[in-house]
């Protein structure tokens, strides 16, 4: 679905400011695939995800998405940002139409589709998120923190892209409005098969609910997998300034004292909830 | 002990006009009595819209009570003669560094504060100095803060505080928006000041793992404190938190889950070098039986 090959963007080339933000990106993004991006602030995270829609050019290299190579001079733009909607980092900044209606509306009136058309995309994006029928006719701006948000990834959905890219979807949200926007994607992904990229700086989260993880450092991939697979290099995520989920620190001091964790990474609470039940009923 | 902050039946509540011109009243803060103690280190957690931000507020003066009093060190914040005084005293820290950063050079934003207090030059130097050094940035005095890490912008805000020499720091989620890397440096840098410089600190936070390291937790909700104690307490009462949307550390919720399995194990783990100690214990019990 997506793929980058030796991906450079070079910020304010030939300058005293120049700084290489991302270096020889080689990535391939499965169709209907669940992806967390992390890394630490600064690593590049949302300069790549901008590419990925053709909001930033690269300096050299390539990106196909959907077997279009996007970088070539004459592709069609629209096409592309159709295909791959992008939320991004409080998005609920960007609401600013009267009602909830109308707000989600804006992305497939610009697209030219007719009313009755528009009316089925509001009704199925808010679905997907959880919003009330019934609050389609309020100010967006008289809702909760976490409604808002969705209302926002609503308008992105109203647009009906193949791939879906959050920008930290979960930032400053309680833990309920946390949970529900987690739960939320998680559904809509196992409905819509749409491929789902996220970035995030909550290892919870991440171990929760992604199946393959990108983890980026100083502008380079620092390693792909999944993740089990990236969780087993706790030593190395630290060191570039990651964490890893609170549960799989305590499966690690077990290991280290002799306890037998079977082998397996232990990184959600139901998990090490069965596995310690076995161990100490 | 001494009182750091004092309210007393604090209430607070903005007027709301519907569609119609009819007036509603919504009671933001409800009738709130608490006494944050000098030299204490105070998390407050509850979700978005139950009044932890507006309650901060209070607490140097950027907001007055509707009905009730507020008191730093016993000077009434809604006795205009004191607000230089208590605002020097309660510093505050917000979530969005960049808001915060007024100066190109780091050691200019952080000296902004002491220059509006006519400070002498001299010792704004010095208290510059020992700011940076505080928080560890004394290397970037010379930097530009565009060019710093979230978790240092922060840093630098904290610095810039200090700079007043307050006697209490009000955060107010300030690890909202940083990485793993971030968060800890923000996170310990206010734990020192706390230590070692008896710094009051009251820290608003959605993050469990960081209100666990608090001398104590209150709990706010709809506008009323609903728990106020050590951690250990607080987190133990999993299903009132949850209620009030909030969540527990994932080692005391896997302790929780293991106790409704009818496992013996303590219910106030908050850490995960308690929880590792509490199994070891366990599986050692069970071998020896």
């Amino acid at each position: 679905m997506i793929k980058t090959e030796n991906l450079n963007y070079i910020y304010q080339k030939g300058t005293p400011y120049e700084s290489h933000v991302l270096k020889d990106i080689n990535l391939h993004i499965e169709k209907g695939d669940f992806v967390a991006l992390i890394g630490h602030t600064g690593s590049g995270k949302s300069t790549l995800i901008q590419h990925l829609n053709a909001l930033i050019k690269p300096t050299s290299g390539k990106i196909i998405i959907d077997g279009t190579d996007i970088t070539l001079p004459k592709t069609d733009l629209r096409l592309i940002r159709r295909k791959v909607g992008l939320v991004f980092q409080y998005p609920e900044h960007q609401l600013f139409d009267e009602t909830v209606y109308k707000d989600i509306a804006f992305g497939p009136k610009n697209m030219g589709l007719s009313e009755e058309e528009i009316k089925e995309r509001v009704y199925e994006a808010i679905e997907l998120v959880g919003i009330k029928e019934s609050s389609l006719s309020v100010s967006p701006f008289e809702l909760s923190g976490g409604q808002k948000r969705r209302v926002a990834i609503a308008g992105v959905l109203a647009t009906k892209p193949q791939v879906l890219i959050l920008d930290e979807p979960t930032a400053g949200l309680d833990p309920k409005g946390r949970d529900s926007i987690l739960n939320r994607v998680k559904a809509m992904h196992e409905k819509t098969h749409m491929t789902v990229i996220f970035v995030s700086h909550s290892m919870e989260d991440v171990a929760r609910i992604a199946k393959h993880v990108v983890v980026m450092n100083h502008g380079e991939v620092e390693m792909t997998g999944t993740v089990d697979e990236i969780f087993s290099h706790s030593k190395r995520l630290r060191e570039i300034g990651l964490n890893i989920p609170q549960i799989t620190q305590l499966a690690i001091r077990l290991a280290e004292n002799g306890i037998d964790t079977g082998g397996t990474n232990i990184y959600t609470v139901d998990h090490a909830v069965s596995f310690l039940k076995g161990l100490l009923q | 002990m001494e009182d750091m902050i004092k309210t007393q039946n604090l209430i607070y509540s903005y007027d709301e006009e519907d569609d119609e011109g009819e007036g509603t009243f919504n009671v933001v803060l409800d009738n709130i009595s608490l006494n944050i103690h000098k030299g204490e280190f105070v998390a407050v957690l509850g979700h978005n819209g139950c009044g932890k931000s507006t309650l901060a507020k209070h607490f140097n003066a950027i907001l007055l009570p509707h009905s009730g009093k507020v008191y730093v060190k016993d000077m009434d914040t809604s006795d205009e003669k004191h607000i230089y005084d208590i605002r020097q005293n309660v510093g505050m820290v917000f979530q969005n560094p960049d808001n915060q950063i007024v100066s190109s050079i780091v050691e200019e934003d952080v000296a902004f504060a002491p220059e509006n207090l006519g400070v002498p030059p001299q010792q704004i130097a010095e208290r510059v100095y020992n700011a940076l050094e505080t928080v560890g940035m004394t290397d970037y005095a010379k930097s530009s803060p565009h060019m710093l890490s979230g978790g240092q912008k922060q840093r630098i805000a904290i610095a810039g505080v200090l700079a007043m020499m307050p006697s209490c720091i009000v955060l107010d989620e300030p690890t909202a928006m940083l990485d793993p890397k971030g968060r800890e440096e923000v996170i310990s840098t206010v734990k020192r000041l706390n230590k070692e410089q008896k710094m009051t600190v009251v820290l608003i936070t959605h993050y469990m793992d960081e209100a666990s390291q608090a001398d104590r937790v209150i709990v706010m909700e709809r506008g009323s404190v609903i728990m106020d104690d050590v951690p250990k307490k607080v987190f133990s009462q999993v299903e009132t938190l949850k209620e009030a949307r909030l969540d527990v550390p994932q080692v005391t919720q896997l302790a929780y889950e293991l106790r409704k399995c009818g496992i013996d194990i303590a219910s106030d783990i908050i850490s995960v070098d308690e929880c590792a100690d509490e199994i070891i214990r366990l599986i050692g019990k069970k071998q020896n039986n």
